[in-house]
């Protein structure tokens, strides 16, 4: 029998306490971290118990903070911040553009700079406009900066030390939802689908299908966030549906990692990439461009975005539903186009 | 102690030329030679033999060059965009800097930072109003556990603290009691607007509602500066933050023909600048010193002008 898997909040707490007990050069610094109260959503529970010295709760001052980070980074440290709501980050913004991406190369040698913002997103849960938002891609382009999600799949003992022994600042999405599901383990995600990486474990994008080389109809590429809805999806399409398809996550989403994704679109005609961002400028939209420069005339239509609305995020459940990218957004969207429909999303 | 130094002191010091203490003849040179330096540059601009942009550091040359003798190797000093003086007096290389505005071999960052970018050792520039501060506060943590006594030294102009990074970094400096030295290069105006026009109180209440130990000093004579800051710097080495206000001037504008100044807001500009004060102060000493820096940096210009193109490869 197989342990039962921890949920994803409690692998992601694991994860800074060994990076913590492994470098004794990393800080944590964030708001309302200390214990008790554990931060917001319990993520840096028992680490100022454990390192006094070294985990550090804040003043309100993400630009305070994150400028700090850098400041560790540049002496030789390395830092993790928590932004209690990711929305919160564009208070940051100018010390990650201008001083803590750019310090990477700007002086003319690579200067390493260890550190990682931690930015708690994304919506269902009610807590409205200004504390609901997945910002990442406000975060796409900058040289020197790195964009991650949190990833039901990724161990993030190893994301977290691959993130900080890359040598830039990175920025970690974690979408609030996932932090009370539980991690998956054993190469099964339930009764119908399997996963595993294309590349190096923990690492490397996670593939969610039936059968490991099977064909598809559709290839779904979508951030941790969304892999819970995008797997909803795709069992009603197989079994509502026979519409075969193959989820991929990657862990990092920006650089896109082309090589990998090219791998598992081989087998498939039809493409679709999904994210809880509202419409334009997306992730998305970065990732189609890759594909289309290599795959244009393979492909069957251009790849299909598939992300919220363009609005705010509205607080009352019924509203917010009507906003965010569901499990139903995702099949409808991809039925309409098999169908020849066209779709409105 | 601390008490004494958290109640902020404004020191008003002589500096009239009958009572200026002569300087060593290593600090008029350096004083000179960023004088030159600046003025060279603006003459390339002018000539059209740089491009880009530029902040001259005239009539300020002196800041520097006091506190250069308080600072030690392991403190770290952040500069800002109108830092080619305070480079100057940490390195004493002006053609590493002049390399990195122009482009050529021999640049400190390659020419991808040019004048505002700067990194060598423990010595950082940026361009953006503000950011370097809570920067700084972070060298400063790490200095004060793994360097005690080691200080992280933060230059900033008055027009600086209209940005909220500035209250930032000062709270968490005097709660977490790092050792942060604020110099405040108060010339009186930001680009095109007097401070009297961009801030509301004064920069001691601002320090000292933080409980922040504050200290204002408008002499250019670099002795009494250094008697008047230098037990207040030592203050900082363990754990004490400090803001040092230098009352200055800017000479040049703020960037390259950009000054909307009067012509009699200039003359008092002029009036109180260390220059001809120094002048009439030393007479012969003064001008031999002032014709080897004029003459070094009409070689230097002459020297790295030839040079080819920087190469940088991209990280």
């Amino acid at each position: 029998m197989n342990e039962r898997p921890a949920r994803v909040v409690e692998n992601l707490n694991s994860a800074l306490h060994e990076r913590m007990r492994a470098d004794s050069r990393l800080y944590v610094l964030g708001e309302d971290i200390a214990d008790p109260y554990g931060g917001a959503f319990k993520v840096t529970r028992g680490l100022t118990q454990a390192h006094p010295d070294r985990v550090i709760s804040t003043p309100i001052s993400e630009n305070g903070i994150v400028g700090v980070a850098a400041g560790l980074a540049l002496a030789g440290d390395a830092a993790i911040v928590e932004i209690m709501f990711g929305d919160f980050v564009g208070l940051a913004f100018d010390q990650l553009l201008n001083v803590a991406s750019k310090s990477v190369s700007m002086y003319g040698h690579r200067h390493p700079m260890r550190m990682v913002v931690r930015c708690p997103s994304g919506g269902n849960r009610g807590y409205g406009p200004t504390h609901s938002q997945s910002l990442l891609k406000h975060f796409i382009g900058i040289p020197g900066l790195s964009l991650f999600e949190l990833s039901p799949f990724h161990d993030n003992r190893t994301v977290l030390a691959h993130m900080l022994a890359l040598g830039e600042p990175c920025v970690f999405i974690e979408d609030k939802v996932l932090y009370t599901r539980r991690a998956a383990a054993d190469g099964q995600v339930d009764d119908l689908f399997d996963y595993g990486f294309l590349g190096a474990a923990d690492i490397a994008p996670a593939h969610v299908f039936t059968e490991a080389d099977g064909d598809t109809d559709c290839l779904i590429i979508a951030p941790g966030g969304m892999a819970e809805r995008a797997v909803a999806a795709m069992r009603s399409l197989l079994l509502r549906d026979e519409i075969a398809c193959r989820l991929v996550v990657p862990s990092r989403l920006y650089p896109v990692e082309a090589e990998a994704l090219l791998s598992a679109v081989r087998r498939a005609s039809y493409v679709c990439v999904v994210e809880e961002s509202t419409t334009g400028g997306t992730w998305g939209a970065e990732v189609a461009h890759v594909l289309h420069e290599r795959l244009w005339g393979r492909l069957r239509r251009p790849v299909r975005l598939i992300h919220s609305a363009d609005s705010v995020v509205p607080s009352a459940v019924h509203l917010e539903r009507e906003v965010l990218v569901q499990a139903d957004t995702i099949r409808e969207a991809i039925l309409a186009d098999l169908r020849g429909e066209g779709s409105s999303v | 102690m601390t008490d004494d130094i958290a109640r902020t002191t404004i020191v008003t010091l002589p500096d009239d030329a009958g009572r200026l203490s002569p300087p060593s003849d290593a600090d008029l040179a350096t004083m000179l030679l960023i004088r030159h330096f600046e003025l060279a540059l603006l003459d390339l601009f002018t000539r059209g033999e740089v491009h880009g942009t530029t902040h001259t550091c005239l009539g300020q040359e002196y800041v520097p060059v006091a506190l250069a003798p308080l600072l030690g190797e392991s403190d770290y000093v952040f500069s800002n965009h109108r830092g080619h003086g305070h480079y100057i007096a940490r390195f004493g290389d002006p053609a590493g800097l002049l390399a990195e505005i122009m482009g050529r071999e021999g640049a400190v960052c390659n020419g991808v930072g040019g004048s505002q970018h700067i990194f060598r050792d423990r010595y950082l520039s940026t361009g953006v109003q503000g950011e370097s501060l809570p920067v700084a506060a972070g060298v400063a943590l790490h200095l004060k556990r793994h360097v005690p006594g080691a200080l992280a030294l933060a230059y900033i102009g008055d027009g600086t603290w209209g940005e909220g990074a500035v209250y930032e970094a000062l709270n968490l400096a005097a709660l977490w009691r790092l050792p942060l030295l604020v110099i405040v290069e108060n010339n009186g105006i930001a680009q095109s607007t007097a401070t009297a026009a961009q801030m509301a109180g004064t920069i001691r209440d601002r320090a000292a509602a933080f409980g922040i130990a504050h200290l204002r000093v408008d002499s250019t004579s670099l002795a009494a500066l250094r008697t008047a800051v230098g037990p207040l710097v030592a203050t900082v080495r363990d754990g004490a933050p400090l803001v040092l206000e230098f009352v200055t001037n800017r000479l040049g504008p703020h960037s390259k023909s950009d000054d909307t100044r009067t012509d009699a807001e200039l003359r008092r500009v002029r009036a109180s600048d260390w220059y001809p004060l120094y002048r009439a102060e030393l007479g012969e000493r003064f001008a031999d010193a002032d014709a080897v820096a004029a003459e070094r940096v009409a070689r230097l210009v002459a020297e790295v002008a030839a040079r080819p193109p920087s190469v940088w490869s991209a990280a």
